[in-house]
């Protein structure tokens, strides 16, 4: 590894020094492809998101890929039914690694206003690994490029060797998430405990 | 438009088997509809769609009602002599409802420009004699609304020609906008219960230790 102070110092003398992993991580972070594939209101914003008014293409995320297999990046936007529910995780399991999660929205994140009803799934992070969750009743379109910047520091800061490497970077860990079956009156298994663990009910 | 009282002498004339009633809603509205027997439902249906003078040729609205078994109070005032004084007495009378379905069919006319005609159907009972005339082959625009009905209250359109489930997946049990349909248990730990969630949260709060006695 180089020294922040001598990378610099050669900076100025017009000698640019960079690992690797630097260079590899760069690259994946502004190039980050989204799924078209939106399921409520929350939708709007994020279509709002990738229009010229606010211009995500100046992250690198504005190609909306209609095909998961090629793409990164799935924004859950809108409320997920538990009938819709085993089809965003098979969608899920289409896309090639390395791939990453947004939850956007109250709906995405817990259910939202729907959470007491019968017919909505608590969360998304019930079936899937959410990377960033973006609160809101829908978010402003902002937020949700926050939410992408957020993830860019978070694909910048990966290193990819050591116990810690990311999972498309691990054999040992898989990229496929068990799809849920249409259960009599809810989704079974209702969650995948691998990935969620429900929070413990207190006073 | 003729009113609904028109309405209703006209298909007697013309349908004499039918049993009509022209119920108003408990509402400061007050919007009245015509509650047709089930088994002559279909005529009545394809009357007021061919008639000339109403021509209700645009079913708008398709929705389902679920009136569980109850009993109705209703409060009348009477007048009693009580040792030869007249007092004002109220005096509850309690009559039992018993449980039925109802689908609501709202028409309208589009060559005519008027409506709508509200119109009722009630099944038998909420449990095994649930069958209404499907009114889709009048109105093909009924079909998706009708399925939905199916779907939420379990009433089953006799002559529909696709009846599937449309919002929940095909082996969901039970009819979950019944009232007395119950949702899995499945709650979850809220920061900030209140109200009905607040009693649902009490239910799967922790069994709190025994504090020990004091001495």
């Amino acid at each position: 590894m180089i020294e922040e102070g001598l990378k610099s110092e050669l900076q100025k003398q017009g000698v640019y020094v960079t690992t690797l992993e630097d260079l590899y991580n760069w690259g994946r972070a502004n190039s980050v492809w989204p799924l078209t594939f939106g399921l409520a209101c929350c939708a709007i914003e994020m279509i709002a998101a990738s229009m010229s008014r606010f211009d995500l293409a100046r992250f690198g995320a504005e190609v909306f890929r209609p095909s998961p297999r090629q793409a990164d990046l799935m924004i859950v936007a809108g409320t997920v039914t538990k009938k819709m529910a085993p089809l965003v995780v098979r969608l899920f399991n289409q896309m090639p690694e390395p791939k990453y999660v947004i939850a956007m929205g109250a709906c995405a994140i817990s259910g939202g206003p729907f959470k007491q009803g019968y017919n909505v799934l608590k969360g998304i992070d019930r079936y899937l690994p959410v990377d960033v969750s973006i609160p809101g009743c829908p978010p402003r379109p902002e937020a949700l490029i926050h939410a992408i910047m957020t993830l860019q520091e978070k694909i910048l800061a990966q290193k990819l060797t050591g116990p810690d490497r990311p999972r498309h970077l691990n054999a040992d860990v898989p990229g496929e998430y068990p799809v849920p079956a249409y259960g009599e009156h809810d989704l079974e298994p209702p969650m995948n405990p691998e990935v969620w663990h429900p929070p413990a009910i207190k006073r | 438009m003729e009113t609904l009282e028109q309405i209703k002498a006209r298909l007697e004339a013309v349908l004499p088997m039918t049993k009509l009633d022209i119920l108003s809603n408990e509402c400061p509205a007050g919007d009245r509809s015509l509650l047709v027997h089930a088994a002559s439902g279909f005529a009545v249906a394809k009357f007021l769609r061919d008639d000339p003078l109403l021509k209700l040729d645009y079913c708008s609205n398709v929705t389902g009602i679920d009136w569980p078994e109850a009993t109705i109070k209703t409060k009348v005032k009477k007048k009693v002599a009580v040792a030869g004084v007249e007092k004002e007495i109220e005096e509850t009378i309690e009559t039992l409802r018993s449980g039925h379905l109802e689908v609501v069919y709202h028409l309208y006319s589009m060559e005519l420009k008027h409506g709508p005609v509200v119109l009722r159907l009630r099944t038998e009972n909420r449990t095994d004699n649930t069958q209404l005339p499907s009114l889709t082959p009048l109105w093909r625009g009924a079909e998706f609304q009708e399925r939905e009905v199916y779907d939420l209250y379990g009433v089953i359109f006799e002559g529909h020609p696709d009846l599937r489930r449309i919002l929940m997946w095909d082996n969901f049990e039970g009819f979950p906008m019944r009232r007395d349909y119950v949702a899995p248990d499945d709650f979850e730990y809220e920061p900030t219960p209140h109200d009905e969630v607040l009693a649902e949260a009490k239910k799967h709060y922790p069994v709190e230790p025994k504090s020990e006695v004091k001495p």
